[in-house]
């Protein structure tokens, strides 16, 4: 293990406590503690059965159904086809063979992977956390190295509980100032993203710092990681803090009362040492981020939403150009058009970017009995967060304001699991990515965050919430 | 993993910046065994029309495209989603080599896993290299691994390929790399059981 002296970033500092050894040319062979998978993996596992290997070390690995699953109830067979069925089935079948734990569609502990690592306490500080999904930056929030993989990558982690990697540059976003009425972590992301652009922090590593983020709940602190992707960065991270502490004190898989104080000490250290160096500083003034809305085919593609659809002649480059104009041409909008106001179809809260109950809250507490005037659907992001949701009231606030009231996964925002958005449909969503056909093929998507899709669920357009 | 050392070949020039894995295989393809190939589904709706028929302008579906083992692309090549069926879909085509200014983090990784090489070139170069191809388009380009150049048509010139020693050495050699893992298994073993006796909770 490297024993460096000088000051170090938090990446730096769980870096080297991963570190095995260092290759001669290059990249660490880094230790993974925890290793989440999901449906996807059938390919990793079929690599492994084809070397007649089995997972090294099953008690650090958890598996979890999200993408496929249904919404509409809780067995396989509820799935939308007999093949996405199938992947469910698989799944359950790959992970007894493994003899990996796993939550299944009908457990209580089963979510988006990345909404319910937090919420079981897989996601701790410190850790070295990888999963077979690019959205496996969320879980940086806590503190810990996460990263998303490939399925080769991934056969390695079961095959040996270790990956090799090199080690990404740094990257410090500070958000200073204080957050507006009706502005949220996501809001701050995609203004991140605008103003950095989709391979903004490619090679980087985030480590995301300032007032905003230390006044931010965990849940705001996992979507601001969870986003990081769509800035190119692999990986996102939050030093652990009072806050991150009480929120994984007693959950399942946390260290126990008897473990707790050795742990919490030594999350202390790991936080950036003041004279660390980042590759790259990015700052912030959160006092004058609006709330945000996409309008192309691209996270970047992001303004206020008292913004206009822009003219691709106003962008710089010619490739941005081209790519503006092909994003409005598949969008159908025009230039100098208003934001606020556009006519929507479809409005869906839900996926690992926002789904976790502060965001059904803050969606909820936008309704105050009105009712939504275009189909509205709630995927909550795990079991758990349903079931609160409902003891809340939450729920009934949804359904008697005429949302759909879904089971968990990652329904809409994968659209793979037959959850989609119909060709040329307009649906204003709390995902994370507005690419072309990513809900569905014709689909488009405008980002915006929880409050925001319910302002506009009841008024049938992208509204600013703020006047609601 | 299929060994790569040098590699001749037209070009096929793929437009758009920030060219998503979405676009590269769609989310509704990857429950496919990969027996089946996944070649057919690459770019599968970016190179269809409304109609679903095979789009004659989309540059992979011209005459002559089909043997090509080298695409030019653009900024951020492969963002978005982690999905390796990206890379399947190349590598079941029959691409050997991608030419593009930057690329996805994990997209890159994937596609070295894969035998394929992700050349970053800067930007210029690759601007370049599509202008000539607009005018060539039989023209060819020689990836050489081995000495870690890439040769570009007309007097574009030959330019170093910049790739971490370890992955080329790896695709070099079509070194499986879990084997390879294997030999570090004493180390391995070694920090684990350190690691886990002062985090005992990764143990239960």
């Amino acid at each position: 293990m490297a024993q460096a002296t000088a000051p170090r970033t938090m990446l730096g500092k769980i870096w080297d406590e991963h570190e095995i050894l260092r290759h001669p040319s290059g990249p660490s062979l880094l230790y993974i503690d925890r290793d989440m998978i999901h449906e996807g993996s059938f390919h990793a596992f079929a690599d492994l059965k084809r070397r007649g290997l089995k997972p090294r070390r099953p008690k650090q690995i958890f598996g979890v159904a999200d993408h496929y699953v249904p919404t509409i109830g809780r067995k396989s067979n509820d799935a939308a086809t007999p093949a996405i069925a199938r992947m469910i089935d698989t799944f359950d079948e790959n992970m007894e063979w493994g003899g990996v734990r796993h939550f299944s569609i009908s457990s209580r502990e089963q979510g988006i992977v990345h909404v319910m690592a937090p919420e079981q306490g897989i996601t701790l500080p410190g850790l070295m956390i990888v999963c077979s999904d690019s959205h496996t930056s969320t879980q940086g929030a806590l503190g810990a190295i996460a990263f998303g993989i490939g399925q080769s990558e991934n056969a390695h982690v079961l095959a040996t509980q270790t990956i090799w990697q090199s080690r990404p540059k740094t990257m410090r976003v500070t958000i200073d100032g204080v957050l507006g009425q009706g502005v949220t972590a996501k809001d701050v992301m995609l203004a991140l993203i605008a103003k950095i652009g989709a391979a903004g922090a490619g090679g980087h590593a985030i480590e995301f710092a300032g007032q905003v983020v230390r006044d931010m709940s965990i849940e705001g602190r996992l979507t601001l990681c969870n986003m990081s992707i769509e800035a190119a960065a692999r990986f996102g991270m939050v030093a652990p803090d009072e806050t991150t502490f009480a929120y994984v004190r007693g959950r399942k898989f946390a260290p126990s009362e008897q473990e707790w104080d050795r742990a919490v000490a030594h999350w202390r250290q790991l936080v950036t040492d003041d004279e660390a160096v980042f590759d790259r500083e990015v700052t912030l003034n959160g006092s004058e981020i609006a709330p945000m809305v996409t309008w192309g085919t691209s996270p970047e593609d992001a303004v206020a939403i008292t913004g206009r659809v822009p003219d691709p002649s106003a962008f710089e480059s010619s490739e941005k150009r081209k790519a503006v104009t092909k994003s409005l041409e598949y969008m159908e909008l025009t230039p100098g058009v208003a934001l606020d106001g556009l006519k929507l179809d479809k409005v869906f809260i839900g996926s690992c970017t926002n789904s976790r109950i502060e965001d059904l809250r803050a969606a909820a507490s936008v309704l105050k009995g009105r009712k939504a005037v275009i189909p509205a659907i709630v995927v909550p992001g795990s079991t758990q967060v349903k079931a609160q949701a409902e003891a809340e009231g939450i729920a009934q606030a949804f359904q008697e304001a005429g949302f759909e009231w879904r089971e968990s996964g990652c329904s809409m925002c994968a659209a793979i699991n037959g959850d989609v958005v119909g060709p040329g449909e307009r649906c204003a969503s709390t995902s994370n990515r507005n690419f072309v056909g990513r809900q569905g093929p014709g689909a488009r998507t405008h980002l915006v965050s929880p409050a925001m899709a319910a302002a506009a669920a009841i008024s049938g357009c992208l509204t600013d919430v703020r006047r609601i | 993993m299929r060994a790569f050392t040098r590699e001749t070949s037209k070009v096929v020039a793929i437009p758009g910046v920030n060219c998503d894995t979405d676009q590269i295989i769609p989310g509704r393809f990857l429950k496919a065994d990969r027996a089946q190939g996944y070649g057919q589904f690459l770019f599968h709706d970016i190179r269809r029309n409304e109609q679903g028929e095979l789009d004659p302008s989309f540059p992979l579906n011209q005459p002559g495209a089909e043997n090509a083992t080298i695409l030019l692309v653009e900024d951020n090549f492969g963002c978005g989603s982690s999905r390796e069926g990206a890379v399947y879909a190349l590598v079941d085509h029959g691409v050997r080599a991608v030419i593009g200014p930057s690329f996805g983090d994990i997209f890159y990784n994937n596609a070295l896993k894969n035998g394929v090489v992700p050349v970053r070139l800067p930007v210029e170069d690759c601007e370049a290299l599509a202008d000539h191809l607009a005018r060539f388009p039989d023209a060819e380009v020689t990836v050489d691994l081995t000495a870690s150049k890439v040769t570009l048509p007309g007097n574009l010139g030959t330019h170093p390929i910049v790739i971490d020693a370890f992955a080329r050495e790896c695709i070099l050699q079509g070194l499986d790399e879990i084997e390879m893992t294997f030999t570090y298994m004493e180390q391995i073993k070694a920090f684990e059981t350190d690691r886990i006796a002062s985090h005992s909770w990764l143990d239960r």
